[in-house]
């Protein structure tokens, strides 16, 4: 098959990057216009992204998301990571299917059912012991944490299944304790997946508008939802100015991602 | 208790307290009565221990039209979104299946990367190209197609658009994960047997690539269900989908039981899809 041909598919992959690309770029072109009307091009000019970085409850909002992403990524990961490897090393233990089960669950759960259900415990557990008074971080820490440990979990659960395991065997016969295999051997073979699970978890943290919402204190207002709430008041150029700084910084944390993902492996499995 | 034990055991209780734990919490709360204080519901059991459940708000979704029509427009809005999804997702996974080795790497990275970037922002950007205002409008009006700006934001076109826009990625992975694995040479086998090239594409392809096709429909079709955000903010005021009765019940009427009761059905209705899903999931049809 020559490559230059014209094929059906290949326009509809052509196209469908088209869709799936231009409204993020005309989002990014428009934030350097200097016009306060969202549509009229008058000139070029950073004076928006001055503005946003003069807005100080923007900058609040933006430094409670991060603390949330990089707490909640962080103990996703150490779980994430544990449930990889109990699932494909471990072999068969009593309730494994149901264990599966309740791990994969929320990746396909609709965010409303994960938010709602995980703000009634939190609300039980202060009923109930005085746990987590008023919610805040904490509560979106933790929600975020068993949203995105799913798929930490995946990355490394992928990584793991397609990996040999004779060193890790040739280890144990050596006398090896399965704790020593583990962190001389296995961890630094699926570090890339490890690495990749974090950065996941923490940009599907940082993007989080709807479980955030059910979860947090009303002193807690993350990001998304400061976004959320202007969104509905309209457009403006602080927006796409705000849009254009999330945009290239998730591009650029994924690409790391990804890089980071590739390192040591065959290119089969992907972050999905 | 072994170290084994203890692993296994940590990720139960993690499991148990915040998944399994939250579902029979929003069991309970879903028959209670909704009183004013903190918090928002009646308890389980009266002073007197007698239990306090009622059916209540279960019989008012059923009786009610305007839930009976959410849940129906949230099917409805999903299964044409997830269809529209499918049309363009298929060639695009074809397409990068197709392609040469080295680069169908590039090109997948292409397309998921979007699905990463925010998705408010993405959501967003479209406000702006879709608005009566918008660019999409200026542009043609500019160019003189159209007199008077089209209605495109704030339609049910517009949140078709957007589901379509947000889950086009999960759609295309599953799809390329099987296309991927095609054994090219009984497409040769059928073409030597005198099949036209849309004859072995029905033949050969579409069937042994079915079980991609179920993964990526379900991947858009559960969130897209309960979406709340896409209708919210591209949807019109009829535009009714469950996952914004939900919000509204619970954040600006402040009524939990309901709200609890909402999603109980939601995810009974759900539960099917969920645990093919999973089945999907347990045999690696999900992830290329």
């Amino acid at each position: 098959m020559k490559p230059k041909r014209f094929s059906w598919p290949g326009a509809a992959l052509i196209a469908g990057l088209v869709f799936l690309y231009l409204p993020l770029v005309v989002v990014i072109v428009y934030s350097f216009n200097e016009s306060r009307l969202v549509t009229v091009w008058t000139g070029f000019s950073t004076r928006w992204y001055g503005e946003l970085m003069a807005d100080s409850q923007l900058l609040r909002a933006a430094g409670v998301s991060l603390t949330v992403a990089l707490l909640s990524a962080t103990i996703a990961t150490v779980l994430g990571t544990l449930a990889g490897f109990v699932l494909t090393r471990f072999g068969f233990f009593r309730g494994r299917a149901l264990l599966v089960g309740t791990i994969a669950a929320p990746l396909v759960m609709p965010e409303v059912i994960t938010g709602l259900s995980l703000l009634l415990v939190f609300v039980a557990l202060e009923q109930g012991f005085a746990w987590m008074p008023g919610r805040g971080i904490l509560t979106i820490v933790l929600a975020h944490a068993s949203l995105t440990m799913s798929y930490v979990a995946i990355v490394v659960q992928a990584r793991l299944a397609g990996m040999e395991r004779d060193i890790e065997e040739a280890a144990a016969d050596l006398g090896a304790t399965p704790a020593t295999v583990f962190r001389t051997i296995t961890l630094p073979l699926i570090f890339p997946a490890v690495a990749a699970g974090w950065l996941l978890a923490f940009v599907l943290s940082l993007d989080d508008l709807v479980i955030a919402s059910f979860v947090a204190g009303p002193q807690s207002t993350t990001l998304p939802m400061m976004v959320f709430s202007s969104i509905r008041l309209g457009v403006s150029p602080k927006i796409n100015a705000l849009a254009a700084i999330l945009v290239l910084l998730t591009a650029v944390l994924l690409v790391v991602a990804a890089r980071v993902q590739r390192g040591s492996k065959p290119a089969e499995s992907s972050a999905g | 208790m072994t170290r084994r034990q203890g692993l296994i055991a940590i990720l139960w209780l993690w499991s148990a307290a915040l998944f399994v734990l939250p579902l029979i919490i929003v069991l309970k709360i879903s028959v209670a009565e909704t009183r004013l204080g903190v918090p928002p519901y009646t308890a389980f059991f009266d002073a007197a221990h007698h239990v306090t459940a009622n059916t209540e708000n279960y019989s008012r979704l059923f009786t009610d039209s305007l839930y009976v029509k959410a849940y129906l427009g949230s099917l409805k809005t999903a299964f044409i979104a997830t269809l529209i999804a499918l049309l363009m997702g298929y060639p695009m996974a074809y397409a990068i299946a197709r392609a040469p080795a080295h680069r169908r790497d590039l090109w997948l990275l292409l397309v998921m990367l979007p699905f990463w970037t925010s998705f408010l922002v993405r959501i967003y950007a479209w406000i702006g190209l879709l608005r009566p205002s918008g660019i999409i409008n200026t542009v043609l009006q500019a160019l003189g197609i159209i007199d008077a700006p089209l209605h495109m934001l704030n339609t049910n076109g517009a949140v078709y658009l957007g589901i379509v826009y947000t889950y086009l990625p999960f759609m295309v992975l599953p799809l390329y994960a099987r296309l991927e694995k095609l054994d090219a040479s009984l497409l040769e086998a059928a073409r030597d047997l005198g099949a036209t090239p849309w004859r072995a594409f029905c033949a050969v392809t579409l069937p042994l690539s079915m079980p991609g096709i179920v993964a990526g429909c379900l991947l858009v079709f559960i969130p897209a269900v309960g979406e709340f955000v896409i209708p919210e903010l591209l949807g019109g005021p009829n535009t009714l989908m469950i996952g914004r009765v939900l919000w509204n019940e619970f954040f600006t009427n402040r009524d939990w039981p309901v709200a609890s009761a909402v999603t109980a059905v939601l995810l009974i209705l759900l539960v099917a899809p969920i645990v093919w899903v999973q089945r999907l999931q347990a045999r690696g049809d999900l992830a290329p």
